[in-house]
């Protein structure tokens, strides 16, 4: 099976035109990013909120439970018979998809902060958004960010679904291959799919060496 | 949407055994079976972890990378090894679990107080009956709560198979919904798979309070539970 996907791979003619894989590849990576973008857009904020205020943490846990139960399929064939095909359908599906993780670990990173540092930064005079930024935020980046990797894993691995909607992306090659019969294709499709998957899992880990705190950084790597 | 009206009554009442029924009792079979599985896999292996402990980083690495594989991918990739057999969902699907329940499990062990272990040796408990009289119980609260997310998870993954051409409530959606530009399959399709979730939900929350019989009665206060940040 490697030799056969090894074939395609290698072979020039996939490098190059609209159908080639740097293309495909910088649309997948356009509408991962783009989706997982937004999606932190919503879900930090309001989850830095509920964490702080811890109000509204039980309401927005139960949304993120209600959202991870959403089908992506449903809701993005739903969107596309709603608004038609095109962009809007694919980050609806991918939005919902990414914001429960990142949500759900921002509150529970921001709510997990120990009260004790939480009353010595006060005690220290700080104000309530110096508390959020100096102290609640660093805490709680090893959890926002294994939300985001979380999410960002799930984003790279759906935005295949992109293809099945007709806007391209590396699910090109495994809707072609399929309809084409040629396996290798659609083999070669989803490897490209898992090594994005892996380099966001490397990114992931530069991150965390790079923003948190090394007296954190021992904390449970999970 | 055109003329179409979201939901046509009349099409679920015609539909409601063939595609709707079969569909839906598909969807429940690749849920379960992989969600069974998982759980026979990650106590054995989460019992390993707690027992050898360096072997825990490599598993839990192991796991954790196969869980890095896209669904659809690794539902693709395994076509041409099992074609369009139940197993080309369930492999994937209970391969996902475990990343989610090994580390539940050895959770779960570690919460044992030692006083309680130390307690079991002196009556006379051996390591076997050690493990099933007082440690998995101990830790059930917390497996639970790892197959709770797990179920979630499987379910709404479910879906994706059907663009395989697995079933499933997916299969709904997409011939019978999109290639046919109906939205009431869609709809049926959506809200079923997330009403199999939550009924999932609360049948798992039964279950824990019947196999943890002693913890009722302090269930009065706000239950400790040590929930996944996932």
């Amino acid at each position: 099976m490697v030799l056969w996907f090894w074939e395609w791979f290698a072979d020039p003619a996939q490098w190059s035109g609209p159908a080639g894989i740097p293309v495909r590849l910088a649309e997948h990576l356009g509408y991962s990013g783009l989706a997982l973008l937004l999606s932190a857009l919503i879900a930090v904020p309001v989850g830095l909120l509920t964490g702080h205020t811890g109000r509204g943490g039980f309401l927005t846990v139960s949304v993120a439970n209600f959202a991870r139960a959403l089908p992506t399929i449903g809701v993005l064939m739903l969107v596309v018979l709603a608004a038609g095909i095109g962009l809007l359908p694919v980050m609806a599906a991918l939005v919902a998809l990414a914001v429960p993780p990142i949500l759900v670990n921002t509150h529970e990173g921001v709510r997990g902060v120990d009260p004790r540092a939480r009353d010595a930064a006060r005690g220290m005079g700080m104000r309530e958004r110096h508390v959020l930024l100096r102290l609640e935020v660093p805490v709680a980046l090893p959890l926002i960010l294994l939300g985001l990797r979380t999410a960002a894993i799930q984003v790279v691995s759906t935005a295949t679904i992109a293809a099945y909607v007709g806007i391209g992306g590396l699910g090109r090659f495994i809707v072609d291959g399929q309809a084409r019969q040629r396996f290798e294709m659609v083999v070669g499709g989803a490897l490209l799919v898992v090594a994005l998957a892996v380099f966001v899992i490397v990114v992931f880990a530069a991150l965390r060496r790079a923003l948190v705190a090394p007296g954190l950084r021992q904390s449970k790597a999970r | 949407m055109g003329e179409a009206p979201l939901i046509s009554w009349e099409w679920i009442a015609a539909n409601l055994a063939d595609p709707i029924g079969t569909r839906l009792l598909e969807h429940l079979q690749l849920s379960v079976i992989p969600l069974l599985l998982g759980l026979l896999i990650a106590l054995p292996v989460g019992i390993a972890c707690v027992r050898w402990r360096s072997l825990y980083p490599a598993t839990l690495t192991a796991v954790n990378v196969v869980y890095a594989i896209p669904s659809i991918a690794l539902f693709f990739l395994l076509l041409p090894y099992t074609s369009f057999s139940l197993w080309t969902a369930v492999i994937p699907l209970t391969l996902y679990t475990l990343a989610i329940l090994v580390p539940n499990v050895v959770d779960g062990l570690h919460h044992v107080p030692e006083h309680v272990r130390q307690a079991a040796t002196a009556m006379g408990f051996g390591p076997l009956r050690q493990l099933l009289r007082v440690e998995l119980p101990i830790a059930v609260p917390v497996i639970v709560a790892g197959l709770r997310v797990a179920a979630v998870a499987t379910i709404s993954m479910v879906s994706v198979a059907s663009l395989v051409g697995l079933g499933g409530l997916g299969q709904l959606i997409l011939t019978e919904g999109f290639r046919r530009q109906f939205p009431t399959p869609i709809v049926v399709g959506t809200v079923l798979s997330v009403l199999l979730a939550f009924c999932a939900d609360a049948l798992l929350v039964l279950l824990q309070r019947l196999l943890t019989p002693w913890r009722r009665e302090r269930a009065a206060g706000p239950v400790d539970e040590p929930e996944q940040p996932r």
